[in-house]
């Protein structure tokens, strides 16, 4: 088993997108990750909110139920936020996708070890326990592969949840545009809503 | 007199929430509230969907106007205390209309000390935030009040917070 390179990873999940993928990162590493895979209007980046990037994911997915929606954040972040499994579990929307790049390690804070690594805490059994019935561990590119392939129609009958096991390294920050609002005013006009 | 009996803080406060196409309530349970959240349940216009922290329900209101569905959070004060963060990292900056209806504990026959210093957090973080707020006292001001911070909100693309005192609701008492 050979953990993942987060930036090629994130390449894979993409390549090939299509206009109906929206996508909310967390804030910190995979809000870098994303920027890095190529700028898109349809990528809602946080520079807050910490621990809700899935909840964001969430609203999206119910309020725009024809758009596929993915998330993809950290360990340290869904940690922070493992009640909105809870919550998804419950609402089951199919269109939504929660990617949790799982590296064991609070990256954009020095590295120190998250729950993950260091007492055995696994987000895919969470997830399970939470109600979704679609979940995914991906350890190797094959599986990676098998992800990038199910999210291409997110048309089931509920959420899809998928841990990858990412390498433990950092990779260098591309910071997106860090307006806000134009972030927000893009988004809304790129599926064709009023700023 | 009236002719007719007024109706209840709560039908008020579900008619203007309607008529202001504020479909998506996101709560975390609330006995003042109960009544409201009751009556939106029962209207199939509403999607209602109840988060584990208020932090959940701010981010699905948030989300959910990135896709165009007006959405509003309904909250006791101790809740609010957990939201700073979120109001000021993503509702803010971002700009997002998230209408925080909250349920004020802490005052006017607080029995729990831990609510009522909660309380005093409450409308120092709103000015430091400089976002509008307004405490509603008199139901026959109630839908005024709300009617128009949720258009305000809107047009302006701020969020709004409505403190909806024992005053105009009972409050909760021993």
């Amino acid at each position: 088993m050979s953990a993942l390179d987060r930036r090629a990873a994130m390449a894979t999940l993409l390549a090939d997108r299509k206009d109906d993928l929206l996508v909310v990162p967390g804030l910190g590493s995979t809000c870098w990750d994303l920027a890095a895979a190529g700028d898109n209007d349809r990528n809602f980046y946080l520079w807050g909110a910490m621990g809700g990037a899935a909840m964001i994911g969430l609203g999206l997915a119910l309020a725009q139920p024809d758009k596929r929606v993915l998330v993809v954040t950290g360990d340290g972040e869904m940690l922070m936020g493992m009640g909105s499994l809870a919550t998804i579990g419950v609402k089951r929307p199919a269109n939504l996708a929660v990617v949790v790049f799982d590296n064991g390690h609070y990256g954009e804070t020095g590295m120190q070890p998250s729950h993950t690594s260091t007492g055995g805490v696994d987000l895919v059994a969470i997830a399970e326990g939470c109600g979704i019935a679609a979940v995914l561990d991906v350890r190797d590119e094959a599986g990676l592969a098998g992800l990038a392939s199910r999210l291409k129609d997110l048309s089931g009958a509920g959420p899809l949840f998928a841990r990858v096991a990412i390498a433990a390294g950092e990779a260098p920050r591309v910071l997106p545009e860090r307006d806000g609002i134009v972030l927000k005013n893009r988004f809304r006009a790129a599926i064709g809503l009023k700023a | 007199m009236a002719e007719t009996a007024p109706s209840s803080w709560f039908d008020i406060a579900i008619a203007a929430l309607k008529r202001n196409e504020v479909k998506l309530i996101t709560y975390v349970p609330d006995r003042v509230l109960a009544p409201l959240i009751k009556g939106l349940q029962a209207d199939p216009y509403f999607e209602v969907i109840v988060a584990t922290r208020e932090e959940e329900a701010a981010g699905i209101v948030t989300g959910a106007w990135m896709g165009g569905v007006r959405g509003a959070v309904l909250m006791q004060t101790s809740g609010f205390a957990t939201l700073p963060n979120v109001i000021a990292s993503l509702l803010v900056p971002y700009q997002v209309p998230a209408i925080l209806i909250v349920s004020e504990r802490g005052t006017l026959g607080e029995f729990n000390v831990g609510q009522a210093l909660v309380c005093r957090t409450m409308r120092p973080v709103l000015e430091s935030l400089a976002t509008e707020h307004h405490t509603v006292t008199r139901i026959d001001e109630f839908d005024f009040i709300l009617d128009r911070s949720i258009k305000q909100a809107v047009m302006t693309q701020s969020p709004a917070t409505l403190i909806l005192s024992p005053l105009l609701t009972g409050g909760k008492v021993l």
